[in-house]
């Protein structure tokens, strides 16, 4: 058996490298964003907030799939508009892929980012707004670098979580080769067709790698940023 | 009320707690603000920066009307120009000491607001061998330097110092003041400073400000204050006394003692390591001064001071406190058994004897 990876096989690595990178990237912004609601403030629904941030966590990703197919489909509401206005399909690409990859690691992003925003000591916000700062200027050089430990795990977590997605994916954007054939589905595909399991084992070896690979990427950038910010 | 460089008159309202403050400073110089814990101090710091609005008052520091309820005006605390040095220092874990420094300044966007440049705090200060360092490996006294400097940098036009020496020790307070004396020597901004401690008090102020449950007691300049004999309560029951602005007269060097003179009259004092011509701040504490009808004659007590009683306190307690116009305010603690065997009474006169061992405080004034 080789261990080199057959052009198949390299397309769902690369494939999946690539959305899981825009699944983080477009996640990020609402991710912050969300968990800083959540951390900071109170409002009338926070409860019910904070369960739909936690529902893909916890709801059949198959699901999560079927909802963003009737609404992010080319009939539904929101799909429907995205083609009409902007021409631009989510069903059946690499794109519906990454939004899938998102909506399912957004609770783990939210929870690492949440944690460190709680974790911050407000006086230093108060005393950064006394020297002069607004308060979009106090979030920006006080609250975002002081939650960075938290962001940075988030993003890497989100990251790993997006590499494994297969639930939803496939339900959305289905399986197409090339397209939205990512590693997951690839190695299912794999284990589907007689003859393929030396391609099984190669796509095991790698996501494993990938995961033990983000977990401790995870773990070292957090300590040592949290070495820098002296706490 | 004139052209003062701070007024400040503010009432707030909690569920259980009321506070109304009012007190005004005419100069640049430090006006301490003194009281238990419990007396308010913190909420009225947090009122004085823009961090609570108080329920009605008006603050104007240097003819700039930073809150005023009825006109509506209420400035945040971005925009009030208040250097605001906390208890606790809160210096930025992120930043090293430089950028923690400079946080501030840049937030100045017109040079014109700018009044301090970075060179002059960091050698007011002292801090030129901790720019590069972090924020974690400072001691406590080099933090609260690092905040004071930091606060500086905005070029305040009030300087609040909240219990800035409260969690260190003693030798690090002891280190930092004379940082706090110089800047009230070589800056005109007004100072307030925050302390429930009765030496800070009386070294570094020009103006007291007595609070109790909320409300100022007394205010105005720190020996008339402290003489108050119905603030006895608030300015420490134990460590009850005067304080007399003196200046070194001179030395005997044969008996190894110094002459200090202020307004009417001399004391004599164990010999003091400092040059004629120094001004100091002691104290004579209530229960070092003891009294008598006659001059006395062949007795050890060096210090003899004559003067009518003022005031005396009420109560029913052992002890009676009597204000004596010697020059200046002096306070005797006696049994009240000796208030009535030597019948004193207001407008008596009599000598004040104070050992000159008995001056447990000398403190250097610039």
């Amino acid at each position: 058996m080789s261990w080199w990876l057959s052009p198949n096989e390299a397309e769902a690595l690369l494939l999946s490298l690539r959305v899981a990178f825009w699944s983080v990237l477009i996640g990020l912004p609402f991710g912050i964003a969300a968990a800083w609601l959540l951390a900071r403030r109170t409002f009338f629904g926070k409860t019910l907030f904070d369960s739909l941030v936690h529902l893909p966590l916890v709801v059949p990703p198959v699901v999560v799939g079927y909802v963003l197919l009737i609404t992010l489909g080319r009939k539904g509401f929101i799909g429907g508009w995205l083609y009409d206005t902007f021409g631009l399909s989510l069903i059946f690409t690499w794109r519906g892929a990454a939004i899938a990859a998102g909506v399912m690691s957004f609770p783990l992003m939210v929870r690492a980012i949440r944690l460190s925003f709680e974790a911050i000591d407000q006086r230093l916000e108060v005393a950064a707004r006394t020297l002069g700062a607004s308060r979009i200027d106090v979030f920006f050089t006080i609250t975002l670098p002081l939650a960075l430990p938290g962001i940075l795990a988030g993003i890497v977590l989100a990251f790993a979580r997006a590499l494994g997605e297969f639930g939803a994916t496939i339900t959305f954007v289905s399986n197409i080769p090339g397209e939205t054939r990512t590693l997951p589905l690839a190695l299912f595909t794999f284990t589907q067709t007689p003859g393929g399991e030396d391609s099984a084992i190669r796509l095991v070896v790698i996501s494993l790698a990938l995961a033990i690979a983000a977990l401790i990427a995870s773990e070292m950038i957090a300590r040592r940023v949290r070495r820098q910010i002296g706490s | 009320m004139g052209r003062n460089m701070l007024d400040v008159a503010v009432k707030h309202a909690f569920p259980n707690f009321q506070l109304d403050v009012s007190f005004a400073a005419q100069s640049a110089g430090i006006t301490v603000v003194f009281g238990e814990s419990g007396a308010g101090k913190t909420t009225l710091v947090n009122i004085l920066s823009g961090l609570t609005r108080p329920t009605e008052g008006r603050i104007v520091v240097g003819g700039r009307v930073l809150l005023d309820t009825q006109l509506g005006t209420d400035l945040s605390p971005d925009q009030r120009r208040i250097g605001y040095v906390f208890q606790d220092g809160r210096l930025f874990p992120h930043f090293r000491v430089a950028k923690n420094l400079t946080y501030g300044y840049g937030r100045r966007r017109r040079r014109t607001e700018r009044r301090i440049t970075f060179d002059q705090v960091v050698n007011l200060l002292g801090l030129s061998e901790l720019l590069e360092r972090r924020v974690t490996g400072l001691s406590g006294g080099e933090r609260q330097r690092v905040a004071i400097g930091r606060a500086l940098l905005t070029s305040p036009t009030l300087l609040l110092l909240d219990e800035p020496l409260a969690n260190l020790d003693l030798p690090r307070r002891r280190a930092i003041i004379p940082f706090i004396e110089r800047l009230r020597d070589e800056l005109a901004i007004p100072i307030v400073y925050i302390t429930h401690d009765q030496d800070e008090l009386i070294r570094l102020a020009d103006t007291v400000v007595l609070l109790d449950h909320g409300r100022t007691v007394a205010s105005g300049g720190l020996e008339n204050t402290l003489s108050r004999l119905d603030l006895g309560g608030l300015t420490g029951g134990i460590d009850a006394g005067a304080v007399f602005s003196v200046s070194v007269a001179g030395h005997d060097d044969a008996f190894g003692l110094t002459k200090l003179n202020f307004d009417g009259g001399e004391l004599v004092v164990s010999r003091l390591a400092i040059p004629h011509g120094t001004r100091l701040r002691i104290r004579v504490r209530a229960r070092d001064v003891a009294l008598a009808l006659e001059k006395p004659r062949d007795i050890s007590t060096l210090n003899v001071l004559s003067g009518k009683i003022i005031e005396m306190s009420s109560g029913s307690g052992p002890q009676v406190d009597i204000l004596i116009d010697v020059g200046k305010p002096l306070w005797a603690r006696v049994t009240r058994k000796s208030t009535a065997d030597l019948a004193l009474a207001p407008g008596k006169l009599v000598y004040a004897l104070i050992k000159s061992v008995a001056f447990d405080r000398f403190v250097e004034q610039s």
